[in-house]
C-alpha cells in the first residue's frame, strides 16, 4: 500500500476535502479551550507520562496483579498472544453459551484483530452500536478515525445509508431524525443481544477493574441486559492504581473532543450478579514494541485522536488513506512496528510540523518518532530509489561547501529563464499545489558578506 | 508454555529503564463556588441542575416536570419519590425497556466536569441508569469534591460491580459533529443539589 495516491483520490473532492479538514480543526480548537482551561494541564501530562512510564518498567508485575485482583472479584481472565487467539477465545466464549448476538462498544483492538469478520464467518451477528461506527458498520467500511468513526461522512451520506437499511425517508438529512432512527434501530439489537462486549480505556492493576468511556452510554446498556460481558484489552491499557485514574480522565475527553468528562465514565469490576465478565488481554506484537527502546513510549497512547484532529495530514488525507485500524500520526508509528514492507510510506507522509507532540496527552515524542522511522525505514531499504538517490545527491551537496554554493549559484541564475515545462512536470511533486518563490540576485552568503563590508566603512 | 507465561516471560526477558510513580498529591484547580462551577458545567453537556433546601421538596419540584409527569413507568430510588416498578420485584432487566423515568440517589457531585458518582451497591439492576428515558440523580449540596482526584480518594473501587460518574444525558455527535441528545440513553438529566 502507499498513502500518496490514497490521499490524492481524498483531496481530488476539493470541498469535501476542505469540509473534512475544517470539521476536524474544529474539534482541536474545542481541545486548545478545554486545555488552556486547566492551569495544571502540563503537571497532569507529566504526571500521565510518569505514569505510563513507570508501568511500562514493571507491566509484567501488574498484569499479574491485575489479574489476581479481577478474579478475586469474580472476573476471568484470558491471555491471547495474537489476534488469532484473542478471537478465538471470544468465539469460544459465545459458543459455549449458545450466544449468536453480539453487541459491541467502540474497540480498536478488534479492529485490530479483525474481530467481527472472523465473527461473522462464524455465524456470528455483530453489531457496532456506537453511532459512527455502526454508521460505517452498515457502509461496509471501516472506522476512519478512533473516537469519531464517522467523521469522513456527511449527513446526506448517513441519511442515504440510513434510508436503505434502516428504513428513513429518502433524502432525510436532520441529524436529530437520523439518530433517533438510529435509537430505536440500535435498541432492539440491544434487547436481542446474547452478549456484549466492550472496549478498555483503562484498568487497574490495584483493584481488577476497568474503566470504560463513551457519551452515548452504549458500553453501558450492551453489559446491563446480556449475561455476559467480554472486555477486550490490550496489555498496555494498565495502569497501577485507581487514584491514577484522575490524571487520565482528567486528560482523555479534554484531548479527544474538549468535553470535560464523558457522559459516562463507567469503572467495571466482576460481573454483575448472575453475569460472566471475562478480560482477554491481548499482545499482538506490543511485547515486540516494547522491546524497542525507539518506539517503546508509542504504547504510552491512550487513544483520543488528539494528535488526529491537529495533524495537517491526516485532516486533509482521511483516515482511510492510512489503511489502518488506527491512522494519524500514532497510527504511522503503531503500524510499521508490525509489518514495515506494508506501511513504509506513512512515516512519510509526515511533514515534521511536530503539532501532534504538542496535544499529546501523554508526551508521546510522536514526530521524532516518526522521524526515527523514516530512518530504520532506509536501513531497511524500504523507501523508493528516486528518493533514496535524492537523499545520497541532498547529503553531498550539504557536506560539500563548495558543491553547495555552485549548485545555488547555478540555480539562482539558470530557473529563472527555465521554460516552465522544464520546472514544473510530472517529476515534480512539489510544484503541483506550489509555486517557486521569486529568485533573488545574491546568496545569503553574498548578501551578508555584502552588508559586512559595508557596516566596516 | 502458554500465553500467559509466554507473555509474561518475554516482558521479563526485557532490561527497562526504572521509573517512578509521580505523587499526585499536586497544587490542583479549586473553585470558590464548587456548586456553581458544577451547575455550569451540568448545563453546558445538556443537563439540569435544580437546587432544593430539602429533600421534602423532591415530589413538588419534580411535579413541574414534564417527563415525570407524563411518565407510565417510574423507578425510584429515594425515600420520598414512590414509583411504580419495583427493581427488586423484576427478575430480567429486559423488563425495563419500557422505564419513562428513574430517580435514584447520587454519592457525590464533581464540580469540576458536573459529573455525579452513582454505583449498583444498592440497586438491582444496573441497567436502570442507562435504559431509562428520563433519569434524574439527587445529591446533597454538601457532598461536592472539587476535581477528579479528590473524588477517587473518596471512592473505594471495587466494592461494586459498577460505578460510573455521569455527566448529561447520553449523546453523540457522530452525525457531522450535530450535538444530538439522547442517544442510546436517557434523553435528559436532572441533578437535585439538596440543601
Amino acid at each position: 500500500m502507499n498513502h500518496a495516491p490514497l490521499a490524492a483520490a481524498f483531496v481530488k473532492d476539493r470541498p469535501r476535502a476542505e469540509w473534512h479538514d475544517a470539521t476536524l480543526w474544529f474539534v482541536r480548537a474545542k481541545r486548545d479551550k478545554a486545555a488552556q482551561s486547566l492551569p495544571e494541564w502540563e503537571t497532569l501530562r507529566e504526571c500521565a507520562a510518569q505514569i505510563k512510564a513507570h508501568t511500562q518498567y514493571r507491566l509484567a508485575d501488574y498484569l499479574e496483579q491485575f489479574e489476581r485482583e479481577a478474579t478475586k472479584r469474580g472476573a476471568v481472565v484470558h491471555w491471547a498472544r495474537d489476534a488469532a487467539e484473542h478471537n478465538k477465545i471470544v468465539l469460544g466464549l459465545l459458543r459455549n453459551r449458545g450466544v449468536t448476538r453480539l453487541v459491541k462498544s467502540k474497540s480498536m483492538l478488534t479492529e485490530e484483530c479483525h474481530l467481527n469478520p472472523y465473527l461473522e464467518r462464524n455465524g456470528i451477528e455483530v453489531v457496532d452500536t456506537d453511532l459512527g461506527e455502526r454508521i460505517v458498520q452498515l457502509a461496509g467500511e471501516p472506522p476512519s478515525h478512533i473516537v469519531l468513526p464517522a467523521i469522513h461522512k456527511k449527513k446526506e451520506d448517513v441519511g442515504a445509508i440510513f434510508h436503505k437499511f434502516l428504513g428513513t425517508e429518502e433524502g432525510a438529512t436532520d441529524p436529530n431524525y437520523l439518530a433517533e432512527a438510529a435509537r430505536a434501530h440500535l435498541r432492539a439489537k440491544f434487547v436481542a443481544a446474547g452478549a456484549g462486549l466492550t472496549g478498555v480505556n483503562f484498568a487497574i492493576a490495584e483493584t481488577g477493574g476497568l474503566v470504560v468511556c463513551t457519551n452515548e452510554g452504549n458500553a453501558d446498556l450492551g453489559v446491563s441486559l446480556p449475561k455476559l460481558h467480554i472486555a477486550s484489552m490490550g496489555i498496555e491499557k494498565l495502569i497501577p492504581r485507581a487514584e491514577d485514574l484522575g490524571v487520565f480522565i482528567r486528560l482523555l475527553a479534554r484531548s479527544a473532543t474538549g468535553q470535560p468528562i464523558t457522559a459516562y465514565t463507567s469503572h467495571f469490576h466482576g460481573p454483575r450478579p448472575s453475569g460472566e465478565l471475562h478480560i482477554v488481554l491481548v499482545d499482538n506484537g506490543r511485547t515486540g514494541i516494547r522491546a524497542n527502546e525507539d518506539f517503546r513510549r508509542s504504547l504510552n497512547c491512550i487513544r483520543c485522536g488528539a494528535c488526529m484532529n491537529t495533524c495537517p495530514v491526516y485532516r486533509r488525507s482521511g483516515g482511510h488513506s492510512y489503511e489502518t485500524s488506527v491512522p494519524g500520526p500514532i497510527g504511522s508509528i503503531l503500524a510499521p512496528a508490525g509489518d514495515p514492507a506494508k506501511f513504509y510510506s506513512l512515516p512519510q507522509a509526515c511533514s515534521l510540523c511536530g503539532s501532534c507532540t504538542d496535544v499529546c496527552p501523554v508526551k508521546i515524542d510522536l514526530h521524532h518518532q516518526l522521524l526515527t522511522w523514516r530512518g530504520e525505514l532506509g536501513r531497511q531499504g524500504l523507501i523508493s530509489w528516486p528518493k533514496r538517490l535524492g537523499m545520497k545527491l541532498g547529503s553531498f551537496m550539504f557536506r560539500h561547501p563548495a558543491v553547495y554554493r555552485m549548485v545555488g549559484a547555478i540555480a539562482r541564475k539558470l530557473t529563472p529563464w527555465l521554460p516552465r515545462a522544464v520546472v514544473y512536470n510530472r517529476f515534480n511533486d512539489w510544484g503541483r499545489q506550489r509555486e517557486l518563490p521569486e529568485f533573488p540576485r545574491e546568496s545569503f552568503r553574498q548578501q551578508f558578506e555584502r552588508r559586512q563590508r559595508e557596516q566596516q566603512r | 508454555m502458554n500465553s500467559k507465561d509466554r507473555i509474561l516471560s518475554d516482558l521479563r526477558s526485557q532490561q527497562l529503564p526504572a521509573a517512578e510513580l509521580p505523587s499526585l498529591d499536586q497544587a490542583w484547580t479549586r473553585y470558590e463556588d464548587p456548586s456553581a462551577q458544577f451547575t455550569s458545567l451540568v448545563e453546558s453537556v445538556g443537563g439540569r441542575v435544580v437546587r432544593l433546601p430539602s429533600q421534602g421538596d423532591l415530589p413538588a419540584a419534580l411535579a413541574e416536570i414534564q417527563a415525570f409527569t407524563a411518565a407510565q413507568q417510574i423507578v425510584s430510588g429515594v425515600a420520598e419519590i414512590v414509583g411504580n416498578v419495583d427493581l427488586t420485584q423484576v427478575d430480567d432487566p429486559h423488563a425495563l425497556e419500557t422505564v419513562d423515568f428513574a430517580v435514584f440517589p447520587g454519592e457525590f457531585a464533581v464540580a469540576e466536569n458536573g459529573a455525579v458518582w452513582v454505583t449498583d451497591e444498592r440497586v438491582p439492576h444496573r441497567a436502570i441508569y442507562f435504559i431509562t428515558q428520563h433519569l434524574a440523580l439527587v445529591v446533597a449540596a454538601d457532598q461536592m469534591v472539587h476535581h477528579l482526584h479528590e473524588a477517587y480518594a473518596r471512592i473505594s473501587l471495587g466494592t461494586s460491580s459498577l460505578g460510573v460518574f455521569i455527566s448529561g444525558p447520553s449523546k453523540t455527535a457522530d452525525i457531522e459533529q450535530s450535538l444530538v441528545i439522547g442517544a442510546h440513553g436517557p434523553r435528559s438529566l436532572t441533578v437535585f443539589l439538596i440543601g
